[in-house]
């Protein structure tokens, strides 16, 4: 089922697209002419709801019912835009950024007037260099023709919009984080609730949102709700960048229907495994999501349809492993992330993480029984759900769903490592995942 | 015992004797170092510098100052303070910190706080140039860490100076992978045969790998895509 129109892609690859005057000459800042002259605010908060569009950044929450939740009247409330994108797999906001930057612009001007909001900020992870050059200029260049700043087009509305640089941790993209970090502070995660649309940003109701869900608001007033809610699913509605990375032959960012089936995106999209190679198995969103076999490619790939696959959509980042590779490596590499970018507030996940990368190295160095890979499924178990955010769930997840699918696999491993290494226990080797890439299947 | 064991703190750094002492914090992890010894009580806490007495260079005041300016709270902008100081000093030394400190009128133990918990602030010296090569879960699956080894291997045998080799987690440019990003220039696919060029532009201030980075406007995968 291929897209007639692509819709967050269009032009994408028009050099034109990421200056003002190519975005007008394309179509663009229409949309919140109408937003701001033509409808009121509770108008465009009722478009977006009735849109079905759901949050693009990983927890799939309807980007209406989120603005809603901001208290009315007169306050100062905030918008923030989180850029952080930092999930392992996922890269299809820089995209946006860097080549449609008006986009995200005018998605932030509307949702700051559904929300009430008079102050926006872009939270950016401080690797996107390119891209926060180009958001600059092109925020520069919104001010200058009066879309953004005091009474924009002469209306009521005033927005301001600052670009905010993270520097380095994935933590911020959790969105509590993201307002300490945008604060000043280091990036640990808030008690919840209160939730960010009571008490954010130094304390005001704050309205955060994915880049991507930004970026599909400005259609959504200009073509209307119904226009959107034409593609997809009944409840995962509209289009869908999904980034497919790792064993494909094609990696790339891909604009889908959602429900779309997923062996059509690996497979006919992106190239499927290098020749001679397999499915071995699937993150369906991002590296946080628990991995999916070669089976379930015949699924749709939707909210719904993911979730009920013991998976999620989570930003839509399909990471595909061949048979080749070893998933004692994947799992350590996995656990290692996770354990850096832990914040270490929370015991379960500071500790949790931690064990689980000493755990995993002696899997592969051939240290580990069989009965530690029920230890370490033991351990995922106790982080899920037990911290203040989900990063510690974020590899307990996965982990925990490659120990089950793959549970021959970790004991194999064990073995064939320690017969590596002569049979003997303890030996200070590095273990055999990383040599065995790209070798024939065992 | 030391001074500070006898006024009943544990001193912790030397270990009792006989105990092995249990690896609580694994290499990698956003703990920083010393994070278990004791404060040293005799010390005297650093206040917030006085302004008169802190000579900071002018144009890193007047760029903290309009940092400042731009959010509601001064605080907020600590972070691209510090990657200011950070660009002028080349690290957070305790000197940059005590600038950006007396500018922003906090002290300077809230600015180090900030800059032991982000990966991209660095509280030691490590180089003005920066190789972050990315070896997360995609680039994992196409051998970054072969990449990474080639890179440092010959920036060590080379003796390039004044720059930080460093493994990165996922720097979101998946499709390029194994990719790195050079003083923030994202660079890839990578091949391991790529070290030597790499690290002689670095050493001759040249722009690495034309035409393989991620701005160059005739950028192109290897399978005719763009990113």
């Amino acid at each position: 089922m291929a897209l007639n129109e692509l819709r967050l892609l269009k032009n994408i690859n028009d050099p034109e697209l990421a200056t003002i005057d190519g975005y007008e000459r394309f179509g663009g800042y229409r949309a919140i002419r109408k937003a701001l002259l033509e409808m009121d605010a509770d108008e465009v908060l009722h478009e977006l709801e009735e849109s079905g569009l759901r949050g693009r950044g990983g927890a799939g929450f309807s980007m209406g019912k989120k603005a809603s939740f901001l208290p009315k009247g007169s306050m100062e409330k905030y918008l923030c835009c989180n850029a952080d994108e930092s999930e392992p797999g996922t890269f299809k906001d820089r995209l946006l950024m860097q080549k449609n930057p008006h986009l995200l612009i005018e998605g932030m001007v509307i949702a700051a007037v559904a929300a009430g909001a008079n102050r926006a900020f872009i939270f950016i992870r401080g690797e996107y260099e390119l891209q926060a050059e180009v958001l600059d200029r092109a925020i520069a260049e919104a001010y200058d023709r009066g879309y953004l700043g005091e009474r924009i087009l002469d209306s009521d509305h005033s927005v301001s919009l600052v670009l905010h640089r993270g520097a380095g941790a994935y933590i911020c993209g959790e969105e509590t984080a993201l307002l300490d970090s945008l604060e000043g502070k280091r990036g640990n995660p808030r008690l919840k609730p209160p939730f960010p649309a009571n008490q954010g940003l130094n304390q005001g109701p704050t309205l955060i949102n994915n880049v991507e869900t930004l970026c599909n608001a400005p259609a959504i007033i200009e073509r209307g709700a119904e226009w959107f809610k034409s593609v997809g699913t009944e409840k995962s509605t509209g289009t869908k960048l999904v980034s497919v990375s790792g064993n494909v032959r094609r990696p790339g960012n891909y604009e889908i229907e959602l429900g779309m089936r997923a062996g059509d995106i690996v497979h006919g999209l992106a190239g499927g495994p290098p020749e001679g190679r397999r499915v071995k198995c699937w993150f369906p969103g991002g590296s946080s999501a628990p991995v999916l076999t070669e089976a379930d490619l015949d699924l749709a790939y939707d909210f719904e349809t993911m979730a009920e696959a013991g998976s999620m959509l989570g930003s839509g980042a399909i990471i595909v492993v061949d048979d080749s590779v070893p998933i004692v490596g994947v799992a350590l590499r996995l656990a290692e992330f996770y354990r850096h970018e832990s914040c270490g507030k929370c015991t379960p996940c500071r500790e949790g993480t931690n064990w689980t990368v000493k755990m995993l190295e002696r899997v592969d160095t051939g240290e580990a029984t069989p009965a530690d890979l029920d230890t370490m499924a033991d351990v995922q178990t106790n982080i899920i759900g037990n911290c203040l955010c989900v990063l510690g769930d974020s590899m307990a997840m996965p982990i925990g769903s490659m120990i089950e699918k793959f549970r021959d696999e970790f004991e194999e491993h064990i073995e064939r490592a320690r017969r590596s290494n002569g049979g003997l226990p303890m030996a200070a080797h590095g273990g055999i995942a990383d040599e065995a890439i790209g070798s024939p299947a065992a | 015992m030391s001074e500070n064991g006898e006024r009943g703190v544990p001193d912790m750094e030397r270990p009792p004797e006989g105990l092995p002492q249990a690896d609580r914090v694994g290499e990698g992890m956003g703990v920083p170092s010393g994070w278990d010894r004791p404060a040293d009580l005799d010390k005297e806490p650093a206040l917030i510098p006085d302004p008169a007495e802190t000579p900071v260079p002018d144009e890193l005041r007047a760029e903290i100052e309009a940092m400042m300016a731009r959010y509601p709270d001064r605080r907020s902008a600590t972070i691209p303070a510090l990657l200011a100081a950070q660009a002028v000093h080349g690290w957070c030394s305790p000197e940059a910190l005590r600038q950006v400190a007396a500018v922003m009128q906090v002290t300077p133990a809230y600015l180090s706080s900030v800059a032991s918990f982000y990966d991209m602030l660095n509280e030691k010296p490590v180089g003005r140039h920066h190789v972050y090569v990315c070896t997360s879960v995609a680039c994992h699956l196409v051998h970054a860490k072969r990449v990474y080894d080639a890179i440092a291997k010959e920036a060590e045998e080379t003796g390039l100076e004044d720059t930080e080799v460093r493994q990165f987690e996922c720097l979101g440019a998946c499709d390029m992978a194994p990719m790195a990003s050079i003083d923030g220039r994202f660079v890839g696919p990578l091949d391991p045969s790529d070290a030597h060029e790499i690290v002689d532009s670095i050493r001759d201030g040249r722009k690495p790998l034309p035409g393989r980075g991620l701005e160059d406007s005739d950028y192109r995968l290897p399978w005719g895509g763009r990113a």
